[in-house]
C-alpha cells in the first residue's frame, strides 16, 4: 500500500541525512521525499512517501519516531488529507504545437512560465496521477525535460501535525 | 563578575567532570591534543591509555555493562575514529550507555579531504543512537550534557561527539546545565495502565505461561522485580543470552538460555506455552529462529520494552507495553499481590511436570570421562572455584556459548559479552573494563585463541594497570565455531578454520610481564583455576587450556529452523 508520512523534525544539520539513511539501512522503498523548514525555522517538515504492508509501515514510524531529531510523526494516509505535487515540463513549442500545448496546459490548469521560441515551460500542480496524466497526453516526442517535486501532504481540517 | 572563558578542551573536562566520570578511556592524537592537555592538568577522572581505539571503546563499553553508568572513551579524528567504529557498532547493537568523544580536523579543513580526515557523522550515523558534530564552541556544553542524556535514557546507546581541534581552542563562558529536555526525545517509562490490566489478567488466566528475558532486564534493573514476580506466580523463566543474571541460573524456575543453542527445556516450553510474556527482549533471529515456524504455535505474547520499535518488529504480539521494564513489573507484581486470583494450580502443575520431563533429557551432559580436557568442564570448574562470583566476560565463539551454559549467572551485569553484534576481541578489553569499575572483584575472560589475537595488545594495558584479570583460553586449535558450522553444514571443509602457527601463550603472557599455564589433562584443570585465583590473586594470568579440538557446541538450531527443530548431542 502506498503510504504518505509527514515527519516534522528539529531543522539540523544532518537531519536528512539520517532519515535517509534510515531508509536505506533498513531497506524501506522511499518514492519520494520532500523537505523545507516550516513557520517555525528551527523545524523542519518532510513528507515521504512509501509503499509497504501494514507491518513494515508501521515500522518505518516507529524508526522515524526513534530517531532523536524527529519530534512528531504523523501518517497521512490514516485518515483524509490532501496532497500535490509540483512539476516543470519543457515542451517543444514549434509551429502547431505552440497552440496545441497552450491549450493542453489550459484543460489541466497548467500556467506557461517561459516562452522561448522554440518551448515552453509549463508548471502544474497536483496530485501524482494528475501530473502523471499530463505527461500521457502530451505527445513523447514533443516533451523535452520533466522536473517534479515529489508530494507534499498536509491533514484535512482538524487534522494537523504540530507541537 | 564577568564569568571565566574557558578553551573548549577545558569545557570537555568540566562537564566530564560534571557528569561523575571515573574514567576515560582513549587514545590520543593530533585532533585531540588540546583536550590531552587538559587532561594532563587535572584529576577528577583517570584517563585509561589502551593499545588500540577498538579496545578503548570496549573497555568503556564494559565499564557501563558492569556499572550501569555511561562509558566514557576518547579518540582522535580519521584512524582514531574508525578504528572506534567496531566498539561503537558493538555497544549499539547490545544498548550500552557510552558517549564516545571523537576529533575531528578544524572546521576550516573539514570537507577538504585534510590530514587524519574523516566524516565521522556520516560513518557513525547508522550505528549510534545520536551523534552530533560541534561547530561552536558556545554549543560545547549544552551537546555534551544532551549526549550524557540521551546516552543513558530510553533504550541506551552509543552516543558520538566530533569536536574539531579549532573548537577546542577557542573559547566561552563556561555553564553546564543542570538538566535538559529536549522537545524531540521524550521516552516512555510508565506503562499504559490498561494494557497492565490485561496483561496481569491474560497471565493469570495461562495454563501454560513461560517468562522470556532479555537483556532489556539488566539495563533496565528489573532484576529484583523480576524475582518477586516469577516467584509469586511460580512461573517458568527463561533468558536471551544478554538476560543472564537477570533471574538466577541456579533456581528451580530458571529454565536455562533459549535460542540455537538454548537448552532443551527452554525451547520447547517457548515453543509449546500459551501465554509469553517477553520482558526487555526482541525476539531475535538467534532466540527464535524463524519467526514463521515461531507464529505457527497459537499463543498469545505481552511484550514490555522501553522501545517501541522493538515491539512486533519481527513476531506480532498481543499485549505491547511500552514502558521502563522494572516499573511495569512493579505494577504487576502490585496488582497480582492486591487482587486474590492466582493461576489454576493443576493446570499450572501439568505444565511444571511437562517441563520436568523436558528437563529431564539433561541437553547439557556431555562425556565426562574422556581423556582430552573438556571445555564444558573447564568452564565448570571456574563456576565451582570462583563460587559462582566471578564477573565473566567472554569472547565469540563456541566458548562464549559454553560459558553462558556452564557458567550460572545468579546476578545481573556479571555477564558481559557481546551479543548483537557478535565481536570477536572484546574478551580482554571487556574484561579490562570490568575490572576498573570492580577493582576488587574476580574478572575472569573466557576466550578463544582465535578471538584472544584480535586484542591481544591489551596484555600491555592490563600491566600498566596491575589488573589481576584471569584469561581462561579454551584453546582447541580451531575457529571453533566456524569448524562446527562447517561440520555440520559442509560436509567437513574446514575451508580456512584451522589456525596454524599459534604462539606459545605462555611465553606470550611472561613477555607482557603476566603470569602463563600450559594445561592438557583434566585433572589438572581445577589446581591451575585454583592457583591463579590463590598465590596468583593479583596477577593477571593466562591460563592455556588444550581442550578437545572436536568437541561442538549443543544442543543446536539450524540458522533459519524454527524451534523445535533442535540438534541434540
Ligand atoms: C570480528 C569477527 N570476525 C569474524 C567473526 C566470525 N566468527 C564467529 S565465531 C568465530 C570463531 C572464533 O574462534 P575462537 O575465538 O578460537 O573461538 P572458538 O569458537 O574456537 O571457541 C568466527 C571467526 C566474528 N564473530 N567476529
Amino acid at each position: 500500500m502506498r503510504h504518505i508520512i509527514s515527519v516534522l523534525m528539529e531543522n539540523e544539520a544532518g537531519a536528512l541525512s539520517r532519515v535517509a539513511g534510515l531508509f536505506s539501512a533498513r531497506g524501506y522503498n522511499i518514492e519520494s521525499l520532500t523537505v523545507a523548514p516550516t513557520e517555525d525555522a528551527t523545524l523542519s517538515r518532510m513528507t515521504i512517501v512509501t509503499y509497504g504492508s501494514n507491518d513494515v509501515v508501521e515500522q518505518i514510524t516507529k524508526q522515524l519516531n526513534k530517531l532523536v531529531d524527529v519530534v512528531k510523526v504523523q501518517d497521512l494516509t490514516d485518515g483524509s488529507h490532501i496532497e500535490r505535487e509540483l512539476m516543470l515540463v519543457k515542451v517543444r513549442a514549434t509551429g502547431e504545437l505552440r497552440e496545441e500545448m497552450k491549450r493542453l496546459a489550459d484543460i489541466f490548469r497548467g500556467r506557461i512560465i517561459d516562452v522561448t521560441d522554440k518551448a515552453y515551460t509549463i508548471e502544474l500542480t497536483g496530485t501524482g496521477s494528475k501530473l502523471d496524466a499530463f505527461l500521457e497526453a502530451l505527445d513523447p516526442a514533443a516533451i523535452l525535460e520533466t522536473v517534479r517535486t515529489g508530494a507534499s501532504g498536509i491533514g484535512r481540517g482538524e487534522r494537523m501535525l504540530k507541537i | 563578575m564577568a564569568e571565566m572563558e574557558l578553551t573548549g578542551a577545558e569545557i570537555v573536562i568540566r562537564c566530564l567532570h560534571a557528569e561523575g566520570v571515573e574514567y576515560v578511556f582513549g587514545y590520543p592524537g593530533g585532533a585531540v591534543l588540546n583536550i590531552y592537555d587538559e587532561i594532563y592538568k587535572q584529576e577528577g577522572f583517570k584517563h585509561i591509555l589502551a593499545r588500540h581505539e577498538q579496545a578503548a571503546v570496549h573497555a568503556a563499553d564494559a565499564y557501563a555493562r558492569a556499572t550501569g553508568r555511561v562509558g566514557v572513551a576518547l579518540v582522535t579524528s580519521g584512524p582514531g575514529a574508525t578504528n572506534a567504529v567496531t566498539g561503537i557498532a558493538t555497544a549499539y547493537m547490545d544498548s550500552i550507555p557510552m558517549v564516545v568523544i571523537t576529533g575531528q580536523v578544524p572546521t576550516p579543513a573539514i570537507g577538504q579531504d585534510a590530514f587524519q580526515e574523516v566524516d565521522t557523522v556520516g560513518i557513525t550515523r547508522p550505528c549510534v543512537k545520536h551523534n552530533f558534530l560541534v561547530k561552536d564552541v558556545k554549543e560545547l556544553a549544552l551537546t555534551i550534557k544532551k549526549a550524557f542524556y540521551i546516552a543513558a535514557t530510553g533504550r541506551p546507546g552509543p552516543v558520538v561527539v566530533d569536536i574539531p581541534k579549532d573548537v577546542t581552542q577557542h573559547t566561552c563562558a563556561f555553564e553546564y546545565p543542570d538538566s535538559v529536555s529536549m522537545r524531540s526525545y521524550n521516552p516512555t517509562y510508565k506503562g499504559h495502565a490498561g494494557q497492565i490490566k490485561r496483561a496481569v489478567q491474560m497471565l493469570l488466566e495461562a495454563k501454560r505461561p513461560v517468562i522470556y528475558v532479555g537483556g532489556g532486564a539488566v539495563l533496565g534493573n528489573a532484576s529484583a522485580q523480576l524475582i518477586d514476580f516469577a516467584r509469586e506466580l511460580g512461573y517458568p523463566v527463561t533468558s536471551t543470552l544478554m538476560g543472564l543474571g537477570a533471574y538466577p541460573a541456579p533456581d528451580p524456575l530458571f529454565l536455562g538460555m533459549l535460542g540455537m543453542h538454548g537448552t532443551y527445556e527452554a525451547n520447547m516450553a517457548m515453543q509449546h506455552c500459551d501465554v509469553l510474556l517477553a520482558v526487555g527482549a526482541r525476539f531475535d533471529d538467534r532466540v527464535i529462529g524463524n519467526p514463521k515456524h515461531f507464529a505457527r504455535e497459537a499463543r498469545r505474547i505481552i511484550h514490555i520494552d522501553v522501545d517501541p520499535s522493538s515491539i512486533s518488529k519481527r513476531v506480532k504480539v498481543d499485549v505491547p507495553i511500552v514502558g521502563d521494564v522494572a516499573q511495569v513489573l512493579d505494577e504487576f507484581g502490585r496488582l497480582i499481590k492486591g487482587g486474590a486470583e492466582r493461576p489454576e494450580e493443576a493446570a499450572l502443575k501439568a505444565w511444571w511436570a511437562q517441563i520436568e520431563l523436558w528437563r529431564a533429557q539433561d541437553c547439557l551432559k556431555y562425556d565426562r570421562g574422556a581423556a582430552a580436557i573438556k571445555p564444558q568442564y573447564v568452564v565448570e570448574k571456574l563456576y565451582e572455584v570462583t563460587g559462582g562470583e566471578a564477573f565473566v566476560t567472554s569472547d565469540v565463539g563456541q566458548h562464549q556459548m559454553w560459558a553462558a551454559q556452564y557458567y550460572q549467572f545468579n546476578k545481573p551485569r556479571r555477564w558481559i559479552n557481546s551479543g548483537g553484534l557478535g565481536t570477536m576481541g572484546v574478551g580482554l578489553p571487556y574484561a579490562m573494563g570490568v575490572q576498573f569499575a570492580h577493582p576488587e572483584a574476580m574478572v575472569a575472560c573466557i576466550t578463544g585463541e582465535g578471538s584472544i589475537q584480535m586484542n591481544i595488545q591489551e596484555l600491555s594495558t592490563c600491566k600498566e594497570n596491575r589488573l589481576p584479570i584471569k584469561i581462561i583460553l579454551l584453546n582447541n586449535g580451531y575457529l571453533g565455531m566456524v569448524r562446527q558450522w562447517q561440520e555440520f553444514f559442509y560436509e567437513e571443509r574446514y575451508a580456512e578454520s584451522y589456525v596454524a602457527s599459534l604462539p606459545d601463550f605462555v611465553k606470550l603472557a611472561q613477555a607482557y610481564g603476566h603470569e602463563g599455564l600450559t594445561i592438557e589433562k583434566p585433572e589438572d584443570v581445577e589446581p591451575a583455576l585454583r592457583r591463579a585465583f590463590g598465590e596468583w590473586k593479583d596477577k593477571l594470568v593466562f591460563l592455556n587450556f588444550i581442550t578437545d579440538p572436536r568437541e561442538n557446541v549443543y544442543p543446536m538450531i539450524p540458522a533459519g529452523k524454527g524451534l523445535s527443530e533442535m540438534i541434540l548431542v
